[in-house]
């Protein structure tokens, strides 16, 4: 007999000095941040960032974002020991509240592709006040044109909603970022994944 | 590494939808086109790694754990229940995380305006790791009610949020745990979003006997089932 999976609730807004407590400056150690990768791991540094915006185009405030990703080598992290030895944690959490224009960031390794075929991504849960569930997404990157176009996700969609799932890179003054916006509605609304 | 199997996909039937206009939030925040399915091969994503080590001796007990000069004022309860998949096997060594308002009602957090008093002794987060069985244990306060701004004198439900992993990206939880009998249950947007066939799943059940020590606390057990192995079809 199969058991009836329990219903996702919203995560209100009120998650943040449990789920994301450092971040906001609450005295609760946190378990995830926003960084990923320490100075020593291998693969080219980036910076993802960008901003979830709702119905009329508003960034969202109360937006928690989870990001997992492998490493510059296409590597999952397998254990906490060899995410502590490496440095690199493989997942990272973020909210949109502390960031004067509700940026949300991260501080990781641009991942290599995971499998042959796929282009490297990162995967992404999106959760906010106004979500009864989460939504699934994935990043892609501007400068993989070549792996993009063979990618088995970004072949499925039409050209004017793959540009949903592609971060833009950008040259800052502390190094590369890679700009992407989450759109919730609207006529770019971003991919979500039935995952 | 051997692969992972698979996951089985959200029950639609008994998950809230993304848009539901009793929650006025979701009218503006939800996705409103089709998900994107994903082949399974590709929903084989690790979930994230951490151990017994992350988690401080004080973590699961939230009448403890931000105390400062006394015991936070409320009723103790104890709050306990296995993590299973939907086959029902145990979860084990699987992350759940908590947060709640104090006995009062009112959050530790800069955005919760509600004029109900701070608990310099109670901050309202919590975390453990499920053992074996998938059990998980938390000592805590009983919440109280508050008021919200989605409709003229809404007030949810008593109520205490979780957060879960499992043992794959994809099985992923957030949701809350209700205390059954609640009146203001039949009132809340949020609660009666989840269809009828997944709701009994959102409340916990008075047991006593979970307490261990007669006099102490309240007890309440509540399961949480988090998606499954998926049986796969012959899928090339
Ligand atoms: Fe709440």
């Amino acid at each position: 007999m199969k058991l009836t999976q329990t219903p996702s609730q919203t995560v209100g807004p009120y998650f943040s000095y449990a789920l994301t407590s450092e971040q906001y400056g609450y005295d609760f150690r946190s378990l995830f941040g926003p960084v990923l990768a320490e100075p020593q791991v291998a693969g080219e540094h980036i910076r993802l960032t960008g901003r979830v915006i709702y119905g009329d185009g508003v960034p969202v405030p109360d937006a928690m974002l989870e990001i997992c990703q492998a490493n510059a080598d296409g590597r999952f992290v397998a254990s906490r020991a060899e995410g502590l030895a490496s440095g690199f944690r493989g997942f990272g959490r973020c909210g949109t509240g502390t960031h004067p224009a509700r940026h949300y960031w991260f501080d990781t390794v641009k991942p290599g592709a995971a499998a042959p075929g796929e282009a490297p991504c990162i995967d992404v849960i999106v959760t906010m006040r106004g979500m009864l569930l989460h939504a699934f997404t994935r990043v892609y990157f501007d400068d993989e044109r070549e792996a993009n176009a063979r990618d088995p996700v970004l072949a499925a969609l039409p050209a004017e909603r793959r540009a949903t799932l592609i971060a833009t890179r950008e040259a800052q003054p502390g190094g590369v970022a890679y700009r992407f916006d989450i759109r919730m509605q609207g006529s770019k609304e971003t991919v979500f994944l039935d995952l | 590494m051997p692969a992972k199997p698979s996951v089985a996909p959200r029950d639609w039937a008994s998950q809230p939808p993304y848009v539901y206009p009793g929650y006025k939030s979701t009218v503006k925040r939800g996705p409103t086109r089709p998900l994107l399915p994903l082949k399974s091969a590709l929903v084989q994503r690790n979930a994230p790694v951490y151990g017994h080590e992350d988690i401080g001796p004080l973590d699961h007990d939230l009448t403890r754990n931000a105390a400062r000069n006394g015991a936070p004022l409320g009723e103790r309860i104890v709050v306990t229940g296995r993590v299973l998949d939907e086959d029902g096997r145990p979860a084990a060594h699987t992350l759940v995380e908590i947060w709640q308002a104090n006995a009062a009602g009112r959050y530790v957090h800069k955005a919760d305006q509600h004029n109900a008093p701070l608990d310099p002794n109670f901050l309202g987060a919590g975390r453990c790791l499920t053992d074996r069985e998938g059990r998980y244990r938390f000592l805590t306060i009983k919440p109280g009610a508050y008021p919200w701004q989605n409709h003229p004198n809404g007030w949810r439900p008593n109520h205490i949020h979780f957060s879960l992993f499992g043992q794959h990206f994809a099985s992923r939880l957030v949701t809350q745990m209700y205390f059954s009998g609640d009146p203001l249950l039949a009132l809340d947007p949020i609660y009666l979003s989840a269809p009828e066939r997944g709701r009994g799943r959102l409340l916990s059940r008075l047991n006593l006997d979970v307490v261990g020590e007669a006099g102490f606390a309240l007890g309440f057990e509540f399961d949480i089932v988090l998606r499954g192995p998926h049986e796969t079809p012959a899928e090339a």
